[in-house]
């Protein structure tokens, strides 16, 4: 358990809110986003979060301009400390 | 298995869905994608739930690409003419001085054609928070001038780039504004990187807390991305934003003495019917209101017109200073033209049991002329069972269905020996042609009014009551 104290995030982009405007993704220090290569039902092309490393700082959630396109998630481990 | 917890998500200071939003998207909202607007608005949705401020705020939506910010907030909102925000803003403030106002303008809303508003706000003091979002342009109108411009930048209305010499300098609103003595904080920020859009949540929520503790006016201005009139991607516009528009427009706190102000404490609303009444009367000078109130038919709205000089603005006040001394509720409304004497002149009297509405007539009851272009001007919004009283020295005896009395006023004051008093002839034609119509003892209220009228020249009172007499017995019915 040498990793026991670090918090684990995961972010959702919901496509249909997206705009596609890259705010989030030049903001990510991390750089885990990305333009899918997929449109959306506006026929806009939406960003998508690559599946790890978030560090859920919230960069990416302040940049965006829409209201619910981004929600981060703090993963809490359960009380036997398992994912 | 393990649980998750939102750590940033959807405010709840947002309506959950966007019913007010027109067609099939309800949840996002109309800006284009990357433009500061949306930036900002979800900072203010998450303020105004941190801050507890949702209940008593309003959210005032400009003229702009946010005039339909009312879509969106959970809280009390209302849309106002371009530049009006301010004006808006004091209004609700001093009617209700617990609430909570953001003035939320653009560079064209509140540099231009609101300036003046902003800035006497920003003057008074009000308890208001303005969130200007200078994104250097017009942005809804697609890409004209605003008086941010940036030097060089080429615009719709700008086609060669601003320049000092044809438009002056950008217009700094901060500096302007932390020049002022009366507001508390004013500060600039950037709705640009992690680190600016951070800084510009604190400075909102600097300026929520201030109203919240009625400490007066804040002042946050935003550099704005618009991308779509930049013709920039979102982080293009970010760089101009910080490589041009910061070294003019500096960011950082330019005032702040929120703390070394007591609070604003303004005079409490009234808005109880008899005490405003009450208030309004004293203010007037005790007059008993309804107290033995002659009681007239119907309401009496009345034009006398003529020219300058005529004293066709006196015969009103003696009118409405008659329906006075009857306690009966009278409005005199006058309108000249911009020559004081020789121009055409005329005044409205209202008189009612009731309370007045608006001093404004339109269609009359009665009219009274004395001159021909007077007589050519109104008769034509005299009721069909209206009155016409006519100076006939000089006016043509008209062709109407309307009852007609005609004086020969100005004929009559020239021989008592001064034309001044034509009006009080007027005066007493009309007494008489009200006679058993509309008011008892009329004559008495006549006389009176006239010496009410003259009270501060009183060598002038008897002459004036000749006067009145004597119209009243020359005038002669034409049509009735
Ligand atoms: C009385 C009036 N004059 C002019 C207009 C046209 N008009 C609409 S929005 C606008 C300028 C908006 O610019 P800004 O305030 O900077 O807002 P932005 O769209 O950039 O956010 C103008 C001139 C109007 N709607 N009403
Ligand atoms: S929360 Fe931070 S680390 Fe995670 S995706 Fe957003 S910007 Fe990147
Ligand atoms: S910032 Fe928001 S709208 Fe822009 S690409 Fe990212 S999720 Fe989409
Ligand atoms: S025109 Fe500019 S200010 Fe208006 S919504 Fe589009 S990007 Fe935003
Ligand atoms: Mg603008």
């Amino acid at each position: 358990m040498s990793e026991k104290k670090k918090k684990k995030f995961r972010i959702n982009i919901t496509p249909d809110e997206c705009k596609g405007c890259g705010r989030c993704i030049y903001s990510c220090p991390v750089k885990v986003l990305s333009l899918t290569n997929k449109v959306n039902s506006m026929g806009i092309v939406y960003a998508q979060y690559n599946g790890a490393d978030c560090i859920g700082c919230g960069s990416c959630f302040y940049a965006c301009p829409e209201p619910g396109a981004i929600t981060i998630y703090e993963i809490k481990p359960d009380e036997k400390g398992k994912e | 298995m393990s649980k998750e917890e939102i750590k940033f998500g959807r405010s709840k200071g947002f309506f959950e869905t966007f019913e007010r939003r027109p067609g099939p998207i309800k949840k996002n909202m109309h800006y284009c994608p990357g433009c500061g607007h949306g930036i900002l608005h979800k900072l203010v949705a998450e303020a105004l739930v941190d801050l507890e401020m949702q209940d008593k705020m309003i959210f005032i939506s400009p003229v702009g690409c946010s005039v339909f910010a009312y879509y969106y907030f959970d809280c009390g909102g209302i849309s106002v003419p371009h530049g009006r925000a301010p004006a808006v803003a004091t209004g609700l403030l001093r009617a209700n001085p617990d609430s909570y106002v953001i003035s939320y303008q653009g560079d064209g809303d509140l540099g231009a054609i609101g300036l003046n508003n902003f800035l006497q706000a920003a003057n008074r003091g009000e308890n208001l928070t303005v969130c200007f979002v200078n994104n250097a342009i017009y942005g809804m109108t697609s890409g004209q001038m605003a008086p941010t411009t940036l030097i060089g930048h080429k615009t719709a209305t700008s086609p060669y780039g601003r320049t000092v010499t044809n438009e002056g300098f950008p217009l700094k609103v901060a500096e302007m504004v932390a020049a002022l003595e009366s507001p508390v904080y004013v500060e600039r920020v950037a709705l640009t990187s992690t680190k600016n859009i951070r800084s510009a949540r604190r400075a909102l929520r600097k300026g929520l807390t201030n109203m919240k503790e009625k400490k007066g006016f804040s002042l946050i201005e935003f550099l704005s991305g618009c991308p779509i009139n930049l013709k920039k991607s979102a982080e293009a516009t970010d760089e101009w934003i910080e490589e041009e528009m910061i070294p003019y427009f500096p960011l950082g706190c330019l005032k702040d003495i929120a703390d070394e102000r007591d609070k604003i404490i303004r005079p409490i609303p009234i808005f109880d019917k008899e005490k405003v009444t009450k208030a309004l009367l004293e203010s007037a000078g005790n007059i008993k209101f309804g107290d033995k109130q002659t009681k007239l038919r119907k309401d009496l709205r009345i034009k006398c017109a003529g020219f300058g000089g005529q004293g066709v603005l006196s015969l009103g006040m003696m009118i409405a200073a008659m329906g006075q001394s009857r306690n009966i509720n009278v409005s005199w409304l006058p309108s000249y033209g911009p020559e004081m004497r020789g121009g055409t002149a005329n005044c409205s009297v209202v008189m009612s049991n009731d309370i007045i509405g608006t001093p404004i007539v339109i269609e009359t009851n009665i009219l009274i002329t004395m001159n021909q272009p007077s007589m050519d001007k109104f008769l034509p919004d005299l009721a069909t069972k209206g009155i016409l009283l006519y100076d006939s020295t000089s006016i043509k005896p008209p062709k109407t269905k309307s009852r007609v009395y005609a004086v020969e006023a100005t004929r009559i004051a020239l021989d008592i020996g001064n034309i001044k008093c034509a009006n009080s002839v007027i005066m007493g034609a009309f007494a008489a042609c009200l006679k058993g119509f509309e008011l008892e003892n009329y004559e008495g209220a006549f006389e009176e009014a006239i010496k009410t009228t003259f009270r501060k020249k009183p060598q002038l009172i008897d002459m004036n009551i000749l006067a009145f007499r004597k119209g009243k017995d020359s005038v002669k019915t034409v049509n009735v």
